[in-house]
């Protein structure tokens, strides 16, 4: 890492820490108890160029590589990982899909809506039947001259009630044909295209989950992201690039979890003594520190690869993967050395803990990440 | 109108104090350094200033290459260049005369800085700048316009707030509410790099104060709880113990 990344980076981080602080910790638990998505937030996130980190600077983005970007997530997340969640979500995910794969009306359409957060996007791939199981999912778009109409329904979307906008990958061919699925953009408002239930959720309640519900939903053909049946592959890529933000978003969650309990451990004092000169408590400390620096490493690992552009299947899922348990086991650990005040919402640990069980689950779980992890190295 | 905002390189607020060198000297390993929150202050309404009147803000550091990263902070915040004056800062006479020897220079219509820094807080370097050039300095200011070329400003005083007129060109000391802080956005971060940073030779200049020693304060007490019925305790205690009355 050059000089430069590296004083640009900690700026960054420093940038976002002060964001943080000043607009998200006064209101952590206010947002954590009302499930409340701060979409104000948001906009002033997309202010400071953090809705549209990847976006080149032409259609209205920051135009930073995937270093900067975990950065900021791990800083946010460290904070309030459900917020670190959301914006993952609208850049990796939505805004993602159409820098990648949509053609110049459409990026000069939507990106600079999204990168400057005016709007806030949903990504819809997820089905109540289908999650990693996406070849056989049961939203259909049928083809009807030059419109498509669109029915069935998607669940567990990032922002399925405040975005202004949803990429939505739908099934236009046999089910399990690889090449059987189309992503389209689909604004609010369109008629047929509604919101469902908002989740109440045990983790990461200030990020919105929705589902997404389509009846007759009647949209252009030039809504279509890329060609016809790309939509299934075209999703593989833009989750190898999520998988990197969810690692991030793990490390930031175990990092909030880890100096959390650090500080308390220093300050707690029982038999005349801080807890932290205990061995018992001392090394638990080194156990989630010294997972946390792996964690942090393979993530940003994976980020500077997809920055060189070489293929990040392996990297991410293994950085993802890491993370994920990583945030779980470390913010357990924090409760443990929380003790009783570990157990309550006055302190942070709980919902450390709460928000921590979202890394292992979201955009493919642990299981599916050892999935692809094993497929890759048995390869011949 | 040419703005010159100084900045200082303090240890975060939250930051653990410790001592190096047989305690004549601030540790700073660990340390998280930012810039000083009055010149915060100060900066955030030089670059609204700027914004509304056009023209340039210059920062100005008076410090060592380590608080490089502060100064590229308030580039990204909005500062078009910025002057780094290469000197450990020794006391307040000091960073005045480096101050005022750079605006010698460059005919500033104002000149900004915090009320004071936050790690030795002497609160005097914006008067010492204005008696060294000859210019009218005031402070804490927490309201400043500008209408052509006269400042309108609040200085906080005993009892309330004090409402002024004065030409340019003025050096203030400023404070809260002047401005919010500014928290710089991404494409500042990126352009910061590409703007100017001069490094400079101090001049020199006698020391006129040396810190001998640092010591830190005396660790509280414990917390004791008087039950709210014994009042003719907690006053014995008060005379005995604490000696308050």
């Amino acid at each position: 890492m050059t000089t430069e990344i590296a004083e640009n980076q900690a700026l960054i981080e420093q940038t976002v820490r002060d964001f943080a602080e000043r607009y998200i910790r006064p209101h952590i638990r206010e947002w954590d108890e009302a499930q409340h998505f701060p979409a104000e937030v948001f906009h002033k996130l997309g202010e400071l160029g953090l809705m549209g980190v990847l976006v080149p600077v032409e259609y209205g983005g920051a135009g930073l590589g995937y270093r900067e970007y975990v950065a900021a997530i791990v800083e946010l997340s460290k904070v309030d990982p459900s917020i670190g969640l959301s914006m993952a979500a609208h850049n990796s995910l939505c805004t993602n899909h159409i820098l990648m794969f949509g053609n110049e009306d459409q990026k000069r359409q939507y990106l600079p809506k999204l990168a400057s957060g005016e709007w806030i996007g949903a990504w819809g791939l997820t089905e109540p039947n289908t999650g990693s199981d996406a070849g056989n999912m049961r939203t259909v778009a049928v083809r009807d001259g030059d419109h498509w109409v669109l029915n069935g329904s998607k669940n567990f979307i990032t922002h399925g009630k405040s975005g202004n906008v949803a990429v939505v990958i739908t099934r236009t061919g046999e089910p399990g044909d690889k090449h059987g699925s189309t992503a389209f953009i689909v604004e609010r408002g369109t008629p047929g295209f509604s919101a469902g239930k908002k989740e109440d959720k045990l983790g990461m309640r200030a990020s919105e989950t929705a589902e997404l519900i389509f009846q007759d939903c009647r949209i252009s053909d030039s809504q279509r992201l890329g060609e016809v049946g790309d939509g299934f592959i075209q999703s593989l890529k833009i989750l190898d690039g999520g998988r990197i933000s969810i690692a991030a978003l793990g490390v930031g969650t175990a990092l909030g979890a880890y100096e959390a309990a650090l500080a308390y451990s220093k300050e707690r004092k029982q038999f005349g003594q801080p807890i932290s000169s205990f061995q018992g408590i001392a090394f638990k400390l080194a156990d989630m520190y010294t997972d946390l620096q792996a964690s942090t490493l393979l993530t940003f690992d994976a980020a500077d690869r997809k920055d060189r552009g070489e293929k990040v299947s392996l990297a991410s899922s293994v950085a993802k993967y890491h993370s994920s348990e990583t945030a779980v086991r470390v913010a357990n650990d924090a409760v443990q050395i929380f003790g009783g005040y570990g157990f309550i919402k006055d302190y942070p640990a709980e919902k450390f803990y709460r928000d921590s069980k979202l890394c292992t689950i979201g955009e493919g779980t642990s299981e599916i990440q050892k999935l692809v992890i094993s497929r890759d190295i048995l390869r011949d | 109108m040419k703005i010159l905002v100084c900045i200082t390189n303090v240890p975060d607020t939250t930051a653990k104090i410790t001592f190096a060198e047989s305690d004549t000297k601030l540790n700073k390993t660990g340390i998280q350094f930012i810039i000083g929150p009055y010149d915060d202050y100060a900066l955030a309404r030089a670059v609204e200033l700027k914004e509304q009147n056009g023209g340039t803000v210059t920062v100005l550091n008076v410090g060592e290459a380590e608080g490089e990263p502060q100064i590229r902070k308030a580039l990204a915040i909005g500062a078009d260049d910025a002057i780094r004056v290469n000197a450990e800062p020794t006391d307040s006479y000091f960073v005045a005369s480096q101050i005022a020897h750079i605006a010698q220079q460059n005919n500033y219509d104002l000149i900004l800085m915090g009320r004071e820094s936050i790690d030795f807080n002497s609160g005097v370097v914006h008067g010492l700048v204005g008696e060294m050039l000859g210019i009218p300095s005031f402070s804490p200011v927490m309201k400043l316009d500008i209408e052509g070329s006269t400042a309108k400003f609040a200085r906080e005083i005993d009892g309330g707030k004090e409402y002024m007129e004065a030409p340019l060109p003025l050096v203030f000391g400023c404070q809260e509410p002047i401005a919010d802080w500014k928290i710089p956005n991404m494409r500042g971060i990126m352009t910061a790099r590409t703007k100017p940073l001069q490094v400079v030779e101090p001049v020199a200049v006698d020391d006129m104060a040396i810190n001998e020693k640092y010591t830190q304060p005396a660790a509280k007490g414990e917390c004791k709880m008087i039950p709210v019925e014994d009042v003719e305790k907690l006053v014995t205690l008060l005379r005995t113990e604490a000696k308050v009355l």
